[in-house]
């Protein structure tokens, strides 16, 4: 399997710890990962991407010019990345923040109302936690019980109190559906 | 026979390529007495600048470092950081400290690197043949200067000890001669405490000597201390800036 | 096998330092590689080594020109117009004969350029960016576990040969996560220094280090001993990784993270029946010119793939010596190259 991942959305939305921690899942699962941070001049500009790969063989270019999996979180970012979504791939969005519909009928499209749940589950911070566990159910990128482990090995102790909250906003994300 | 004066064992006993009536050679002997009495020639090392002195690691007994231009306060940095008991001092000219190496002697000062600074000043470049430096005084006459310094074209000479007064990691600062024989006792002080300021963890030294160029300021030997006497006295005051009473 | 941790290339960079036994760090800010000097502010002082911003490149590279005097590991890293600043003080070492271990994690330039992935420095590297006739180990990994295992490796290099090792890599080499195994290093060697400024202690001769030679005929001799070095160097540290080409139609040469391109391709363009090869430098200097030599009967053309106008192409050229052409294609300015616009230049050979 090889999993191409490209989560976007604005700097401070978590764009860069969920890559980190998707990619973290996939080490502990043996499988070759990578994660390249947007790190040029956009990030000024306040948009912030990074690109994952989790994949059985060894990672060949970790910059991606398509990918299986979309997850966006504001409306310049779907604008920008959806035409590389593959056929037959997935778009996740949190539709609190987006509002466009992607111009696409050869894929998946999810749109969770991540940051309004994350919000009243009482941390806006845990949008990204949603819609990475919509990733998750929906490609079985990862096992979800690998991403607790992650979250104590990435965090720091004094946020290891949050981590019951999160795996919550995850275990909602996992199972959310439009119906 | 009583031996009254001798070599000091930190000066090497080859003859020096200074010119007649330069004063580089007295400041050097002044050192070697200095690492001598304080009996640091085994954890000393020296470093050489680019100028005239720029072969100076030929005439010192300890360990040496021979630095690019104006450089010799960062490479200093690096060889005290790395080994914190061993005693450095920096050689430096005037091009060499106040133009080209600006820079790294203020952040030296700034970050009061232990490090002791033997700045010579003779206001002019003496190894590239006469041009003219940071310190060279109004109306001096120098290859670069044909017509003498000019403020509206030259600008004005650099006070280093007083620009670096201001600074807090410059804990001891003087500036003395090696005209006459005062001078040169008093040279020799300035330039002990300085060490010893080294030696206690006090911060950074400096030491401005007043020098003389005979070559290149196209007089006689003794036209050349008269001048400095004079001239450059008159507007670089002679005296301690800092750590005048400083316990080392 | 050991703990893999998740780790971003420029961290990596700095681990591997403090793992080979480097105490000290000499550096000042620049994008994108600041976050080595943010790892080892915080680490240096928890191993009693030091850590220190200078007010310039320029002083950087004097206090690694001081410390390597000294003795000791040193580091100092930068990115492309930083490591610009710094050359005279490369040539210095060069000339003076001190180990010293120097980042350039590259920019694109010319002049302050832009902050995205680029190879543009491949000339000043290898060729001497520094005035005088000197060479410096120049190492170009193309993975986050290879930074450092070659980190490590330029410390023992910079000290069995007394010489400068350059890790130079593109800006997503820094900044990407990928697993790394912190192997032991074991291979880490110990080299005495009695060379080194340490003072006398009264018990041996003064010890000069200097780059300074009046004279003519020593200045020679001087440069002799520095090219026997090299030539030494040249028999012992070329690095190189070649796929594919023992029956390939077209070979492609590419270093760091541009070979990861091109291992996507080479199945690409399995598929439409054309053989793709790769020989990756790692050693950017010494170049590994047998490699090419080895291989030049094989294919129809050489093809050169490079973020920048074509530097390495050059040496390819030298090396494949005429015996075959050798094309070129490069994308500058941050832009990187996709599988797709690489296989169409791999057609259009093919084709011709």
């Amino acid at each position: 399997m090889i999993e191409k991942v490209i989560i976007s959305g604005f700097g401070g939305q978590g764009v860069l710890s969920a890559g980190r921690i998707l990619a973290y899942c996939g080490m502990l699962e043996n499988r070759s990962v990578s994660c390249l941070p947007s790190y040029g001049p956009e990030m000024r500009g306040g948009t912030a991407n990074c690109h994952v790969i989790v994949s059985d063989k060894a990672i060949g270019s970790p910059v991606l010019n398509n990918a299986t999996s979309l997850i966006v979180m504001n409306n310049p970012s779907l604008e920008k990345f959806e035409k590389v979504v593959e056929t037959g791939g997935l778009i996740i969005m949190d539709s609190s923040l987006v509002n466009n519909i992607p111009n696409r009928d050869d894929i998946s499209l999810y749109s969770i109302p991540a940051t309004k749940t994350a919000f009243d589950m009482g941390n806006i911070t845990f949008a990204n936690i949603i819609l990475l566990g919509k990733l998750i159910s929906a490609t079985g990128i990862v096992l979800k019980e690998n991403f607790e482990k992650a979250l104590y090995k990435i965090l720091p102790e004094k946020k290891h109190n949050l981590i019951p909250q999160e795996m919550e906003a995850l275990e909602y994300g996992f199972n959310y559906s439009a119906e | 026979m009583a031996t009254v004066v001798k070599k000091p064992h930190a000066l090497a006993d080859i003859p020096m390529h200074y010119c007649p009536g330069c004063t580089h050679g007295i400041v050097h002997r002044i050192i070697a007495e200095v690492i001598d009495e304080l009996d640091i020639e085994g954890k000393t090392i020296g470093i050489s600048p680019v100028g005239c002195s720029y072969n100076n690691y030929d005439y010192f007994n300890c360990d040496m470092v021979q630095a690019a231009h104006g450089r010799a306060p960062a490479v200093g940095t690096g060889i005290k950081r790395a080994n914190p008991e061993n005693v450095v001092f920096t050689y430096q000219g005037d091009g060499d400290l106040a133009a080209i190496g600006t820079g790294e002697i203020i952040h030296a000062a700034t970050r009061g690197e232990k490090l002791t600074t033997i700045f010579v000043n003779n206001a002019i470049y003496g190894m590239t043949a006469g041009q003219m430096a940071p310190t060279t005084l109004m109306n001096q006459v120098t290859s670069t200067s044909p017509y003498g310094r000019v403020a509206e074209n030259h600008g004005f000479p650099l006070k280093v000890c007083e620009l670096l007064s201001t600074i807090e990691g410059a804990v001891f600062i003087e500036r003395a001669s090696v005209h006459d024989i005062k001078g040169i006792i008093n040279t020799k002080k300035a330039i002990k405490k300085a060490f010893k300021v080294q030696m206690s963890n006090k911060g950074f030294a400096i030491v401005e000597v007043l020098s003389s160029c005979p070559t290149n300021w196209g007089m006689s030997p003794a036209k050349a201390l008269e001048w400095i006497r004079e001239k450059m006295i008159d507007f670089y005051p002679l005296g301690n800036f800092k750590g005048e009473n400083m316990e080392v | 096998m050991g703990e893999k941790f998740l780790m971003k290339g420029n961290e990596v960079i700095a681990e591997a330092a403090l793992r080979a036994g480097c105490r000290f760090y000499f550096g000042y800010p620049i994008t994108p590689q600041t976050e080595i000097a943010h790892y080892l502010a915080k680490k240096m002082p928890e191993v009693g080594g030091t850590f220190l911003q200078a007010e310039s490149e320029t002083a950087a590279i004097n206090m690694v020109y001081g410390a390597a005097s000294a003795g000791v590991r040193v580091m100092t890293s930068s990115s492309s117009p930083g490591i610009s600043l710094k050359q005279e003080g490369i040539s210095f070492i060069a000339c003076a004969e001190l180990p010293a271990v120097i980042v350039n994690i590259v920019r694109c330039g010319p002049g302050l350029g832009g902050i995205l992935p680029a190879q543009c420095d491949y000339f000043q590297a290898v060729k001497g960016g520094g005035h005088g006739d000197y060479k410096m180990v120049v190492l170009a990994p193309y993975s986050i576990q290879e930074l450092y295992e070659l980190t490590v490796d330029a410390f023992n290099i910079s000290d069995k040969y007394r010489t400068i090792t350059m890790i130079m890599g593109e800006g997503i080499l820094g900044q990407m996560m990928e697993t790394v195994e912190f192997k032991d290093v074991e291979n880490n060697i110990h080299i005495e220094k009695p060379w080194a400024t340490t003072g006398t202690g009264m018990k041996r001769e003064k010890n000069i280090i200097t780059s300074i030679y009046i004279k003519p005929e020593v200045l020679e001799e001087h440069n002799r001993k520095l090219q026997a070095k090299y030539k030494e160097i040249e028999k012992n540290e070329i690095r190189v990784e070649s796929y594919n080409c023992e029956d390939a139609d077209v070979i492609v040469a590419a270093f760091g993270t541009v070979a990861r391109i091109i291992s996507n391709v080479i199945p690409m363009a399995q598929k439409e029946g054309i053989k793709v090869g790769l020989i990756r430098p790692i050693s950017l200097w010494p170049f590994p010119v047998k490699e090419f030599e080895k291989y030049a009967h094989v294919p129809k053309a050489f093809l050169t793939v490079e973020l920048n106008a074509g530097q390495m192409l050059e040496d390819v050229r030298l090396a494949v010596n005429g015996k075959k052409p050798v094309h070129f294609h490069g994308r500058m300015g941050g832009m990187i190259p996709d599988e797709a616009e690489i296989l169409e230049e791999i057609k259009k050979i093919t084709r011709s």
